[in-house]
């Protein structure tokens, strides 16, 4: 399944409402780097409030998704993960260094507008 | 026993499958929402080898009782081309296919009960157990 990505002023906003299968993450890593080179965009926001589960798979996907961003110029803020993921995702060893993260959608929007001026 | 299901893990498509029937055994046990993510996420990651090591295999999940505990077991069979060095694959860190290798030592943290039996050429089989607190 296609993840839609929507273009706000600047910035890049993906958030994920279905099911995330390991192709739907490799084809969003793959669109959203497109994305990214086709409208210019400085930054993007990732939230993830209503994913249920982030395994390893996923959490490489995602580690690689925001690396690749950033080798590009963009940069990625991940938002809304839930509580028992966070849990599980430290439990499971995967902490995901160097990743910009916010409570929630208007944070990390904040947050990436701060990031994104402070470099220019 | 009840609540016993097998998912046969062949296509990558089986293992959002996998977890989703663990979520609802899980759910049904009246686990807790974090142990409902430790036990879908440790699914995840069984399935995924299975489908990435063997190609194809088992995954069983059924509700089991011990005494008047509560519990879930989640059992990852295949015969596929089995583990050389169990030592490693319980490494933090050690893949042989590009990934966290996080996997099977991370399945071990967030389950209770953890055993693995593997033989070269035969196949792999790997129990874990989580208990309703």
């Amino acid at each position: 399944m296609r993840i839609p990505i929507l273009k706000l002023n600047d910035m890049l906003l993906v958030s994920i409402q279905v099911v995330l299968d390991d192709q739907s993450a490799l084809m969003l890593k793959e669109d959203l780097l497109q994305k990214i080179h086709v409208t210019g965009a400085g930054g993007v926001v990732l939230d993830l409030t209503s994913l249920d589960i982030i395994d390893s798979f996923i959490a490489k996907v995602l580690g690689d998704m925001v690396s690749m961003a950033e080798l590009m110029g963009a940069k990625v803020v991940i938002t809304g993960i839930q509580p028992a993921v966070a849990i599980t995702l430290i439990e499971l060893g995967i902490s995901l260094p160097n990743i910009m993260t916010a409570l929630d959608l208007e944070k990390g929007i904040e947050l990436l507008r701060n990031a994104v001026i402070d470099d220019e | 026993m009840m609540n016993k299901d097998t998912v046969h893990i062949q296509h990558e498509l089986d293992i959002v499958q996998a977890r989703q029937k663990g979520r609802e055994i899980s759910k049904k046990i009246a686990f807790g929402t974090v142990d409902q993510v430790r036990i879908t996420t440790a699914i995840s990651e069984l399935a995924r080898n299975i489908y990435l090591y063997a190609g194809s295999g088992d995954i069983s999940i059924e509700e089991i009782h011990d005494g008047n505990k509560k519990g879930i077991k989640i059992s990852a069979v295949d015969q596929g081309p089995g583990i050389a060095d169990i030592r490693k694959v319980l490494e933090d860190g050690y893949s042989t296919s590009g990934g966290l290798g996080a996997g099977v030592p991370g399945v071990k943290r967030l389950m209770d009960d953890f055993s693995i039996d593997s033989a070269v050429g035969k196949g792999t089989a790997i129990t874990a157990v989580k208990w309703l607190k």
